[in-house]
């Protein structure tokens, strides 16, 4: 039976969306909603899962099978998933504080294993449903509701961490740039293998204009620059800087004076993740950050690793019989 | 090995022996061997294996003493006995330690090899001048009957032909102990011969040969060197007939974790993260990948109960399993599969504590972490194992309820049992309780929290079903659909039906074990590990024509509904537990009855003696009476034994 292709509605839920008018989690959203349709992927096969905070609503609003769970968690909930059905296409919606936070040690053991899930970190700097504390990935300085003197620890880079713990695709977009947003997010989800992607996400009540420095239409050329495979890096308004590499270091060079062979070209696809990793560290403010995709490289994943031994013993000895499992070995008849 | 021998063989009911060493001389393999052939020339035994929390623990000094206590009898027991009829003793510290349990009269093979100063100073044989002690030889034993052997003489020599280092064949001195015990007893010495040829193969053949020699100098030594006036042999026990097989607890729960897979035909996932004493689970079924059995060693024990949650949602049996600490860690995901309505069995492997407290040691002190320890109204079936055998039961019972209700289930086990053997009649495959799963497919008038008018529980449709798509989560909602909702009185009545149906177990589940007349004057209930000892007593108590008797609870919470009844029937109500009261507060609150408490919290179960003892004195005490468990007053387990005599 052929059914029709699926559409955008497919995946809206009759839950009133209940986050804060004008949130960039609406954008987000949104761009799920576009994708899912897209992947060829029947709606049956998607389960979303989450741990708590803001972000953590999606599974309410994608009509889908979906799992709300507890603070932290969703990786370890979506291994489960995974290792139960790895023919699921499993999606896990988290932010910055769900995800490097309380739930930091799942969301590094999930990447290593390279557990095939697409985890979505809504990256706002800031707690939202617990109302403005600063979260681990807040500036130094920032003062919120429990820094009335501003932040002394320093916050996480999640890129560069993603890069650490070995997760085979790292990606970042932006809530407001649905086009950049929907493109990263497809090809997440054709990577086969745990995709890492954040998402900045402006929290209007909380920290609002988080990224304005970063986004905003007139400078975000100047801030932002696009990582795109096998091109040279470069950026500005008028597409007049590059970036070279001097040694270990990125520089920001103009192109004026530099020629193209001198610039960094663009591999997504190397085996290291030492080049997205030194990118990824350019400083914010003096330096524009990578959006689009850091790494995407292949690995076998956990999930079918774990699928191909069962499968592997169940070739060798058979399936298992549970008298055999009882009765053979040092046993003993009585009368 | 045919027994020609000269000796005179008597013929004794039973035989209570302990193997004490340093903990790098192999005490507990010595120990399992001993048991396996015991096991397999038809004794009934019990076994109580005690060993050093530390891996290795500095050689020589009284931490790092490992034992292993077996009981093998000819007739049926329940308990690995109160104090040993014979100790080996392979160093100072091993006898130091192990000598206040003896009792006068008994036997105590003594490795005098290790009887030198280093190694007496090492146990602490020293006064207070400085000079060394040394038992041997300052009639400090004089009561005992003490056979002094060089174990390490004999090994040396047994394995010469095999070119062995002086340290490596040092090593060979547990199986010449082995020997001696294998002849003292009459055992044969294949089965440890087999053994020792499949655990040494290949290019380490070499020390199996070795092994297999020291037993035999060990074996031949005590024939000949008429080291014992007597050999005895414990004849085979009337045990029902059956085939049979030696278990810890630990492997019951692992064979069951392959049983319930292959009888519901729904695949187990078994999320855990390494703890003593429960690790030995997952070392097991991580073999049984051709039985249906998926096992992941999660990063931590929050990790490990989420993915067993997570793969209960996408329609396997989803297990966890840990000690008390983790179980700790637990709580909050527990409380998950709680609001989420989904089936999860919570393997708890109980341990002294709290904190990290006594890891290789048993208690029952997780009852009310288990019954109540969590967040708010959480609500859940607690099911307790009772013998290691028993644990291949109470498992299958723990998926049954947990699938049937849609439910987590608690099963505890404790460190006796999960190490502790018994021989274990095998069941009938055919006759296992059946698990009947039924996923929903039907998408006419579905909804997520549609339920089971009879039991209550929720449909369970796992992802990947066409037309059934739905969230769950942690937050309220509303019945049967499942919509989040935050209403007073939504919640109120979600929080009662959550109970209720919890409640309905009461009427589903294993009946308790009763023994002795059915009203009287005294009824001493127990729940898990101390059903031998409890049995013992009071068989002893009957012996001693006392009308008491003996209720067991196998389902733990809610209580059996039959509870309320049984406890009206009789005056007083003796509670004993390795904790410090926690049934007692249960029963006691639950059913507003008087009821004396008897707690015990040393790591170590109950002896039929003390227990014996208490039960003598509870019938002098006013009946409908209470005792508080702080005021438990307990003796040496060597003098009750002394004093109360037989087992
Ligand atoms: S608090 Fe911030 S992140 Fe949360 S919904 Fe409101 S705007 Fe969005």
């Amino acid at each position: 039976m052929i059914s029709p292709p699926l559409t955008k509605n497919d995946f809206k839920t009759d839950q009133e969306v209940r986050w804060c008018p004008g949130c960039g989690d609406y954008a987000i959203l949104n761009a799920v909603q576009t994708v899912f349709p897209m992947l060829g992927i029947p709606k049956e096969k998607f389960v979303v899962v989450s741990g708590i905070g803001c972000s953590s609503r999606l599974p309410y609003y994608v009509n889908t099978y979906g799992f709300h769970s507890i603070h932290g968690r969703a990786p370890a909930i979506a291994t489960g998933i995974k290792i139960a059905n790895p023919e699921l296409s499993v999606w896990i919606g988290t932010g910055d504080g769900d995800s490097l936070s309380i739930g930091g040690n799942h969301l590094i053991h999930a990447m290593r294993r390279n557990l095939d899930v697409k985890l979505l970190m809504f990256n706002n700097r800031i707690y939202g449903l617990t109302k403005g504390q600063f979260s681990p990935t807040s500036e130094v300085g920032k003062v919120t509701k429990s820094t009335p003197y501003g932040v002394v620890d320093q916050p996480f880079n999640p890129i560069a961490l993603a890069l650490g713990a070995g997760a085979t695709f790292v990606a970042r977009s932006v809530d407001i740039m649905s086009k950049h947003l929907i493109e990263v997010l497809q090809r997440a989800a054709n990577h086969k293998g745990f995709a890492f992607v954040e998402i900045y996400q402006n929290c209007n009540i909380f920290n609002d204009g988080a990224f304005d420095h970063l986004v905003d239409a007139g400078i975000r050329d100047e801030h932002l620059i696009a990582l795109e495979h096998g091109k040279p890096l470069k950026f500005g308004k008028a597409k007049d800087k590059g970036i070279k590499l001097n040694g270990f270091k990125p520089e920001v060079v103009p192109l004026a004076s530099t020629p193209d062979s001198e610039l960094l070209v663009w591999d997504e696809h190397d085996p290291s993740s030492a080049l997205p990793f030194f990118v990824s560290a350019m400083p914010e403010g003096t330096m524009p950050q990578g959006i689009g995709v850091f790494r995407d490289v292949d690995r076998p994943t956990f999930d079918g690793e774990m699928a191909a031994q069962h499968a592997n013993v169940m070739k060798k000895y058979g399936a298992g019989s549970l008298e055999k499992l009882l009765y053979e070995g040092d046993t003993w008849k009585v009368g | 090995m045919t027994n020609e021998t000269t000796h005179k063989v008597r013929s004794i009911e039973q035989v209570v022996i302990r193997l004490a060493g340093d903990s790098g001389d192999g005490m507990q393999i010595t120990g399992n061997e001993f048991t396996k052939t015991s096991a397999i020339v038809g004794n009934d035994l019990a076994t109580l294996p005690d060993f050093p929390a530390e891996i290795r623990a500095p050689a020589g000094t009284l931490p790092g003493v490992s034992g292993f206590q077996i009981r093998f009898a000819s007739k049926d027991i329940h308990t690995p006995g109160d104090d040993p009829d014979i100790l080996v003793a392979m160093n100072p510290a091993a006898l130091k330690v192990n000598l206040p349990d003896m009792r006068p009269g008994k036997t105590i093979i003594i490795n005098t090899a290790m009887f030198v100063e280093k190694e007496l100073r090492k146990a602490l044989y020293v006064k207070d001048d400085g000079t060394i002690i040394n038992p041997l030889n300052d009639h400090s034993l004089s009561n005992y009957h003490v056979i002094p052997v060089d174990l390490n003489k004999l090994a040396l020599e047994g394995t010469k032909e095999f070119g062995l280092s002086p340290k490596e064949s040092l090593r060979c001195k547990n199986f010449v102990a082995l020997g001696m015990m294998y002849w003292l007893y009459s055992r044969p010495l294949e089965p440890t011969i087999a053994w020792l040829r499949d655990y040494f193969k290949g290019d380490k053949v070499n020390f199996a040969n070795a092994n297999i020699a020291a037993m035999k100098t060990g074996y031949n030594y005590a024939e000949t060197a008429e080291l014992f006036v007597e050999q005895y042999k414990i004849p085979a026990a009337h045990l029902p007939a059956g085939t049979y097989r030696n278990v810890m607890g630990n492997q019951a729960v692992a064979l069951a974790i392959a049983a319930a897979a292959k009888i519901s035909g729904v695949p187990v996932f078994y999320g855990s993260y390494p703890i003593t004493p429960a690790s030995d689970i997952l070392h097991q079924i991580s073999k049984y990948k051709n039985y249906g059995v998926y096992t992941f060693q999660a990063e931590d024990e929050i990790a490990a109960i989420c993915s067993a949650i997570g793969a209960s949602f996408a329609g396997m049996i989803g297990v966890t399993g840990s000690s008390g600490p983790g179980i700790a860690l637990k709580g909050e995901a527990m409380g998950l599969a709680v609001m989420t309505e989904l089936p999860l069995v919570i393997i708890d492997v109980q341990r002294g504590g709290p904190s990290t407290g006594l890891p290789t040691k048993t208690e029952q002190a997780d009852l009310l972490q288990a019954v109540l320890g969590r967040n708010s109204e959480a609500p859940m079936p607690v099911v307790a194992a009772s013998s290691p055998a028993d644990c291949f039961d109470r498992f299958l019972e723990a998926v049954r309820i947990a699938t049937k209700y849609m439910t987590p289930v608690v099963f505890l086990s404790d460190g006796y049992l999960a190490n502790g053997s018994e021989p274990w009649r095998l069941p009938d495959i055919d006759k296992l309780p059946k698990i009947d799963i039924n996923f929903r497919t039907e998408r006419d008038g579905f909804q997520p929290y549609l339920r089971d008018p009879g039991t209550l529980a929720r449909v369970w449709a796992k992802p990947g079903t066409p037309g059934l798509e739905h969230r769950i989560g942690g937050i309220e909602k509303r019945d049967g659909v499942g919509s989040i909702n935050y209403d007073a009185e939504n919640h109120d009545s979600m929080v009662r039906l959550r109970w209720r149906k919890i409640y309905k177990v009461a009427d589903d589940c294993a009946a308790p074990l009763m023994a002795g007349p059915e009203r009287g004057p005294l009824l001493v209930l127990g729940w898990g590990s101390t059903l031998g000892s409890i049995t013992s007593a009071v068989e002893m108590a009957h012996a001693h024509k006392m009308p008491i008797a003996r209720c067991h609870l196998q389902q733990v919470w809610p209580f059996p509904s039959s509870l309320g009844a049984i406890l009206s029937r009789y005056d007083r109500i003796l509670i004993p537990e390795m904790n410090l009261g926690q049934m007692w507060r249960l029963v006691r609150s639950e059913y507003a009855v008087q009821a004396y408490s008897f707690a015990k919290v040393q790591g170590r179960p109950f002896t039929t003696g003390e227990l014996f003892r208490k039960i003598q004195q509870t019938l002098e005490l006013p009946a409908h009476g209470s005792s508080h468990p702080l005021d438990t007053k307990l003796e040496r387990a060597s003098e009750v034994a002394a004093d109360v005599s037989g087992g």
